[in-house]
């Protein structure tokens, strides 16, 4: 049985053919429940009743695979020590971007933190650029310049290594988008662990203050670095630490949950009602960055039961078979597909070559009055020079 | 103190080769020559020389707090390893991951009389707190009339480069700070002088940020005295003596001039002056001035970049104080004047090859 056989049921009429349905074959929409969303200042929420087509099934399924391919490629790759810097992995928190991105219109933009493999691939890079990122190639989606918390793409406005400082950057974004009446909302992305720096509170006053089409998302895995964020933070109830801005909690295990939150989030935000916070219940099964084993502050067994019962892909992939969306086969093939798709982009992006020394003092000032960089070389001189081109200025 | 030749430059030993290549460092750690005199010691790397000032503070004085983000299990460099299980999680804990906050909380601490002992778990992050250490810490006894102050505050934050950090875990911000009468603001080159300086830090009556060079907290291994000592704030280390020309660096780059001296002697027969200015503020003018009047030449290195770096302070200062001494112009060598690169990393540094060229050109001036 194959996918063709999805197909073919329209154009048979026959008992057989039902019969087949039945047996191998499915449906092309089926209702699920989510778990309830908690509202803080809103009277009405998301609907906890969600339809899904079979084509988006097999569409977030493949973009979680894909983002959890990426990620224990980057992983590997950094233990045979070929990615340098740092390298936080977002395995386990796919169906946070996934559903986010499921909704998304081409006005919409977002902006996260350090864990940006994943958000980089679903905004248009192919693994091959993000993988060549990390591993500082001239594929690389920012040449090899940025490594690994710094990626973009079209309203992708970067990852950010700095806690907590993209925050503000994202209210900005919102108040440009009012500003030229376009009707985009931005998604502004932190950890638990972020939602305690002073700036988050500054941009919640700013986004409030003007109504800004701001999505403020906390993406709460349970771990700011080694803390946890019931040592770290006197409220957890993130969700509500907007005070004034209304929020949502949904469960981000749930790609579904957080496609529903987040088309709900657009709507109030387009509707002028200024921002929203979202709080996204997640879990990272990596440590925080490559050199956190992620066991000296939490079990080997809390890890293993989030796995076995909450995982975002496995649950996803029950759920839609359950309900006769998809195929097995169907699945296996993807499976298929997306491995080889990874294990090409890492012989790739091993392989490919480095920018030039040329580069070095590449894109520092837009329009030097002096083109010479200062500094010491016994070389030749490092002459500025432009290599662009900024895709946020048109 | 003489630094022994003791690793010919071409031919080095294995265990020191295999050890460049796994940190990727540009650079040979030159062990500090201890004195026998100094008590009992032990063979420690940085991260554990720091841990051993820490463990010595927290139990000699019991209003003493170590805290920061993660230092309650240890922190990401080790420096906090076992404290929080010796002193308890009221004296050793976690903060939440907020920079201007725990600087902030630091100096309030302080100012009611408590030994604050604050990590930023990098220098690049310290940022958020800028305004907390120049406009607060800095000024609080100064805007007070001295009815208040915050001297027992020290901030511990690993900075430098550490062979892979790419933009945000390889910057040397020193100079920014330098720029705040009221700070203290220390660098050491190695395990011995970590133990001594922080220990000075912590007991001297003024804020002090004490900047640990991460690539040093495993590879600088020295027999570090375990018993209590201090080294002197504000006093350089004239490290090699030489007739020709003065070298001077702080952190990483001192070794990194140690090694240039060497090459020099060999291949050119110059004998160059090695200074570790140890504080950057408050600077040892002294201690440089006397050398650069001997050799009539000399070279600032660092890492951070060119521009408004602690090198120009120091050559504005010789300049006027060495005019009629001086053979040649005073050099900077230093990073560029981009953001840290990560790709370019090995051609952003001051390494020993630029050095050497610069020794080259103004002894030939």
């Amino acid at each position: 049985m194959n996918g063709s056989s999805v197909l073919r049921k329209h154009n048979f009429k026959n008992v057989l053919s039902i019969l087949e349905n039945r047996l191998f074959s499915t449906t092309s929409e089926a209702t699920f429940e989510t778990k309830p969303f908690k509202l803080h200042h809103l009277e009405n929420g998301p609907s906890t009743t969600v339809t899904l087509s079979s084509e988006d099934a097999l569409k977030y399924y493949k973009q979680m695979q894909t983002i959890r391919r990426i990620e224990t490629a980057a992983g590997n790759l950094y233990k045979e020590k070929i990615v340098r810097g740092f390298c936080h992995l977002y395995s386990g928190q796919e169906a946070c971007a996934v559903g986010m991105k499921a909704v998304f219109r081409d006005t919409d933009s977002i902006i996260t933190a350090y864990r940006a493999h994943g958000w980089t691939y679903l905004m248009g890079i192919e693994p091959f650029g993000v993988l060549s990122e990390l591993t500082g190639r001239k594929s690389g989606n920012a040449r090899g310049k940025g490594g690994s918390m710094h990626m973009y793409a079209k309203n992708f406005y970067g990852g950010n290594g700095i806690v907590g400082a993209q925050v503000p950057l994202g209210a900005g974004i919102a108040f440009a988008a009012k500003y030229y009446g376009n009707g985009g909302v931005c998604f502004s992305l932190y950890g638990d662990g972020a939602a305690n720096q002073g700036q988050v509170f500054e941009a919640y006053n700013m986004a409030k203050l003007w109504d800004l089409p701001c999505v403020f998302v906390c993406e709460n895995n349970g771990y700011g670095m080694g803390t946890s964020s019931e040592r770290s933070s006197a409220s957890v109830a993130y969700y509500t630490r907007g005070d004034y801005i209304p929020g949502i909690w949904v469960d981000g295990m749930d790609v579904l949950a957080v496609r529903e939150a987040s088309r709900f989030a657009i709507d109030y935000c387009t509707n002028g009602k200024g921002p929203l916070v979202l709080e996204t219940a997640t879990y990272r099964y990596s440590g925080h960055s490559m050199s956190d084993p992620g066991t000296s502050y939490r079990t080997r067994d809390e890890i293993q039961e989030v796995r076995q019962t909450r995982d975002p892909i496995t649950s996803f992939k029950e759920k839609i078979i359950g309900a006769n969306l998809v195929n097995i086969d169907t699945l296996k093939a993807i499976d298929k597909e997306v491995k080889a798709q990874i294990d090409e982009a890492v012989k790739k992006a091993k392989s490919d070559t480095e920018i030039g020394l040329s580069e070095l003092p590449g894109d520092i000032y837009s329009n030097p009055l002096e083109t010479i960089v200062r500094g010491v070389t016994p070389f030749k001189n490092l002459e500025h020079i432009r290599v662009g081109p900024a895709v946020n200025l048109k | 103190m003489n630094i022994v030749n003791k690793f010919s430059l071409f031919n080095v030993p294995k265990y020191i080769s295999s050890r460049l290549k796994r940190y990727s460092s540009h650079f040979v750690y030159h062990p500090e020559q201890i004195s026998n005199e100094i008590g009992k010691t032990t063979k420690k790397n940085m991260y554990q020389a720091i841990n051993s000032a820490l463990d010595l503070v927290l139990n000699k004085d019991p209003n003493s707090v170590v805290f920061g983000e993660d230092v309650g299990f240890g922190g990401v460099f080790r420096c906090t390893m076992g404290l929080r299980d010796r002193y308890g999680k009221d004296r050793v804990f976690n903060t939440p991951l907020c920079e201007q906050g725990i600087v902030g909380f630091g100096i309030g601490l302080a100012v009611a009389g408590t030994t604050a002992i604050a990590e930023i778990q990098f220098a690049d992050y310290m940022y958020p707190a800028f305004d907390q250490l120049v406009n607060e810490a800095a000024k609080y006894r100064y805007r007070s009339g001295n009815l208040f102050d915050c001297g027992k505050l020290t901030v511990r934050t690993p900075c430098s480069a550490v062979g892979h950090g790419a933009l945000y875990h390889s910057q040397s911000p020193e100079s920014f700070y330098a720029h705040s009468p009221g700070l203290k603001i220390v660098m050491p080159r190695s395990a011995y002088k970590s133990k001594g300086l922080l220990l000075s830090c912590v007991r001297d009556p003024n804020p002090c940020i004490f900047f640990e060079p991460k690539i040093m907290y495993r590879i600088a291994v020295d027999e570090v005295p375990d018993d209590d000592y201090e080294l002197p704030l504000g006093k350089a280390d004239v490290l090699v003596k030489g007739r020709d020309i003065t070298l001077i660096g702080w952190g990483t780059q001192v070794h990194v001039l140690l090694e240039v001296a060497e090459m020099a002697q060999k291949e050119y027969g110059i004998s160059c002056e090695i200074i570790d200015l140890v504080t950057i503020l408050p600077w040892d003018k002294q201690t440089v001035t006397n050398s650069v009047k001997k050799t009539g030449r000399a070279i600032v290195s660092h890492e951070a970049p060119l521009t408004g770096g602690f090198g120009a302070e120091i050559t504005a200062s010789i300049q006027e104080e060495c005019f009629l001494h001086l053979e040649s112009p005073i050099r900077r060598v230093t990073g560029y004047d981009t953001p840290f690169p990560h790709v370019f990393e090995p051609f952003y540094l001051p390494n020993k090859w630029k050095c050497l060229q610069a020794i080259k050109e103004l002894v030939n001036y």
